[in-house]
């Protein structure tokens, strides 16, 4: 199985710490990743803003880039959400039926992390020890796009040492909702305001997501707040072990 | 000859309730800061919230019904003309008579000049979505007609002088403590020593609305569904004041809008399952009320329907937008939704809150008059899940934005959003351009303090006046893939 990493724009030029350790990770499993170095971005952004025309070339380029691949590996939910769910009504809004039909195929071998390692390679326990007090937020695109239900839970409750405790009202979205956050800056901010509040409850030391953007939210107002509290992408403490850790 | 095709016209502008003042940023801005109303808020749609998962979980084939629900409404909508007609004939063979309205215009002036034919000069009104959209009391009132809402929320929003906040539960706004100091201002002849306990609330709004019943020689509605097979109409309610209303007086008038005829009883019978389960979290709620034209002897011996149309067929032609009107204003995608809870339903600016407002309004006046409501969401998706009949609401939010970018463009006004946007795609989408981007970026980490930005310039300290941002990492994924010994991929 020739499989890819798609480490998503944000993970690589923000959170490389995400996309490292979902490298490490796969290749402890035993498994070789490729990294197309052509690799740019899926286009959510674009598409969510109501900029699809502009998204197009940026469809065409991710189906050019990971078409060769067997499996492609993201550590999003979201962008996973968006090649699956998105891109084959991008291409066919553009006329090109063509490049509809192989985004299509591509979404079909696109896979989101707890995905992959539990419906493709069957595997809960990936050896990862983490001996600390974490609560896991559902993203909302993991969630009801991706329909990921408790696989990255049931990954989290295989990992040794760790603590993992109930996030309250955790299916809320937390405001990010990428230009929303700026476009609706106070609505963001007063759902953000009760995510927090949340983690904060429940007395965890690091909360942990599927997606890097959630994540840069979160850990954004948990900073404000001066709570100490750290965000860990899911792919961080998977990969963690004794030996190493983030 | 050749023509062009103009599109289908919308709501008029000037008329009825499906714009708003402001844009919704600046409407949630003011209702963010009213604690009052976030608690309130907060605490209904939690609590109704509850009531609808548990109703819902009660049946094992809950899925299946949804999906009925969204067949019937899409091959409803495939052949809306034909049933419209036969719901006519069936009407009308009953002794009814048929009104086709355009517009809000249109409406208002037939409904006003049929009560002006029977001489009364006050109407009861069931609660109605319909008539509120259109401004009906509004028009009424010009005419020297007084239109008495008879759902107790309603009462008590317009007593109030408010406007409604929720499709279901006008007044989720209010809590008992102001709807008694609404009562004791507003309410002639009330009890002054009224207290905020809900029965006693309950009766004298009891006491305020029989004497208006049974003075009223004519009554105005909505409709839920409308069979077109028998012409029968249905309006669901849980106060049985609506039914009062449907059989006292001597003339009822039905506004109703197009999309809510069904071909067949059958059909019915599935949303009267959805229905109740997903808007009140009841089996079924207390009054069904249904009747096919005028029976001698029994109820009102004058019925008139009106066929609302405002907007509704350039909903019908737009195949990505159009299941906006397979909605039956159940309410549960506002009870769900994270933005409807805490900013209210006034924010939206139309009749229709939430995140079906968010789809419908700016499809019935077109985009250009509710821009900012496509945005009104961070697209979580939990609307989708909870709604009856499978509205996808996420991907038509997706979908009008993708409108109101291109009318922008179209519009040829240049805007910073969309250079920025155009500017990003072009960079995204070779990777050479896409690593000097990356370069650029990390001139950010000069304005990082121990690994995070405090404050930026806007348009971006909309975001850091909230919350911090990361600084840009010392070194990107891919420059750390380059360092590993490696094979050609890599
Ligand atoms: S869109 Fe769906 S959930 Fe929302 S009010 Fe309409 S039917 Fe109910």
């Amino acid at each position: 199985m020739r499989v890819a990493l798609f480490a998503t724009c944000l993970a690589d030029a923000m959170f490389p710490h995400a996309a490292r350790a979902t490298v490490t990770l796969l290749e402890r499993l035993g498994h070789d990743v490729a990294f197309p170095a052509a690799q740019t971005c899926c286009g959510q952004m674009h598409i969510n803003t109501g900029y699809r025309r502009q998204a197009r070339n940026l469809v065409r380029h991710h189906t050019d880039v990971f078409e060769a691949y067997d499996a492609i590996v993201a550590p999003s939910g979201s962008c996973v959400g968006s090649v699956r769910h998105q891109h084959t009504a991008i291409a066919r809004d553009a006329g090109d039926q063509r490049l509809a039909a192989r985004a299509a195929q591509l979404a079909t071998r696109t896979w989101e992390l707890s995905e992959f390692l539990i419906d493709v390679l069957g595997v809960e326990d990936v050896g990862a020890h983490f001996p600390h007090r974490v609560t896991y937020h559902p993203t909302c695109h993991s969630l009801r796009m991706l329909r990921v239900g408790d696989k990255p839970l049931r990954l989290l409750r295989a990992v040794r040492g760790i603590d993992l405790v109930e996030l309250p009202a955790a299916e809320q979205c937390c405001g990010f909702g990428g230009t929303f956050a700026l476009k609706n800056a106070d609505t963001s901010a007063a759902m953000l305001a009760d995510k927090t509040g949340h983690i904060l409850a429940t007395g965890a030391a690091v909360v942990t997501a599927g997606d890097a953007s959630c994540l840069m939210h979160i850990g954004g107002g948990l900073s404000r707040l001066e709570s100490g509290v750290r965000p860990l992408h899911l792919a961080e403490i998977l990969a963690a072990t004794d030996r190493s850790r983030p | 000859m050749t023509s062009t095709f103009l599109g289908m016209p919308h709501a008029p502008r000037g008329v009825g309730q499906l714009r708003g003042d402001e844009p919704f940023p600046a409407a949630a801005h003011k209702a963010l800061a009213d604690r009052q109303l976030r608690r309130n808020l907060g605490h209904a749609t939690a609590t109704i919230r509850g009531k609808r998962a548990r109703a819902v979980a009660e049946l094992a084939d809950w899925e299946q019904l949804r999906q009925a629900g969204e067949a019937i409404k899409a091959a409803t909508m495939a052949r809306l003309d034909e049933h419209l007609l036969s719901l006519e004939a069936a009407v009308t063979a009953r002794g009814g008579h048929v009104h086709w309205a355009r517009d809000a215009v249109e409406a208002n002036r037939i409904v006003t000049d049929l009560v002006r034919a029977t001489g009364a000069t006050e109407v009861v009104k069931v609660k109605s979505m319909a008539t509120q959209e259109i401004g009906l009391n509004e028009a009424l009132a010009a005419a020297g007609i007084t239109a008495v809402e008879t759902d107790l929320a309603e009462l008590i929003v317009q007593l109030g002088h408010d406007k409604p906040s929720h499709i279901l539960v006008p007044a989720i706004h209010r809590n008992r403590t102001e709807i008694r100091d609404i009562f004791l201002r507003h309410m002639p002849g009330v009890d002054p020593d009224l207290t905020d306990e809900p029965r006693r609330l309950a009766m004298a709004a009891r006491a305020h609305l029989r004497a208006k019943f049974l003075t009223a020689k004519v009554a105005v509605s909505g409709a839920n569904f409308a069979v077109a097979e028998t012409g029968t109409v249905t309006v669901v309610e849980s106060e049985g004041n609506g039914r009062m209303c449907l059989t006292l007086p001597d003339t009822l008038i039905t506004v109703m809008g197009i999309e809510k005829v069904v071909p067949t009883w059958t059909d019915l019978e599935v949303f009267l399952q959805l229905l109740p389960r997903s808007s009140t979290g009841e089996r079924m709620n207390p009054y069904t009320s249904t009747w096919t034209g005028v029976t001698a002897g029994d109820g009102p011996q004058e019925f008139h329907l009106v066929l609302l149309d405002n907007g509704r067929t350039a909903v019908l032609a737009d195949s990505a937008g159009r299941s906006a009107l397979h909605c039956i204003r159940c309410s549960a995608c506002l009870n769900v939704c994270p933005v409807y809870e805490r900013t209210g339903g006034h924010a939206y600016g139309s009749v229709y809150p939430g995140p079906i407002g968010a789809i419908l309004s700016p499809q019935l006046t077109g985009i250009e008059d509710n821009a900012s409501l496509p945005y009104a969401s961070s697209l979580c998706g939990a609307c989708y899940d909870v709604c009856p009949v499978r509205i996808d609401i996420p991907s038509i939010l997706v979908h009008l934005r993708g409108e109101h970018v291109e009318a922008r463009e179209r519009g040829l006004l240049p805007s910073a959003e969309g250079l920025a946007m155009a500017v990003a795609a072009w960079a995204m989408a070779a990777p050479r351009r896409f690593r000097f981007a990356e370069r650029l970026l990390r001139l950010g980490r000069l304005l990082g303090r121990s690994g995070r930005i405090r404050r930026l310039p806007p348009p971006l300290s909309a975001w850091t006046a909230a919350r911090d941002l990361p600084a840009p990492p010392a070194q990107t994924f891919r420059q750390w893939w380059r360092t590993r010994p490696g094979d050609g991929t890599r």
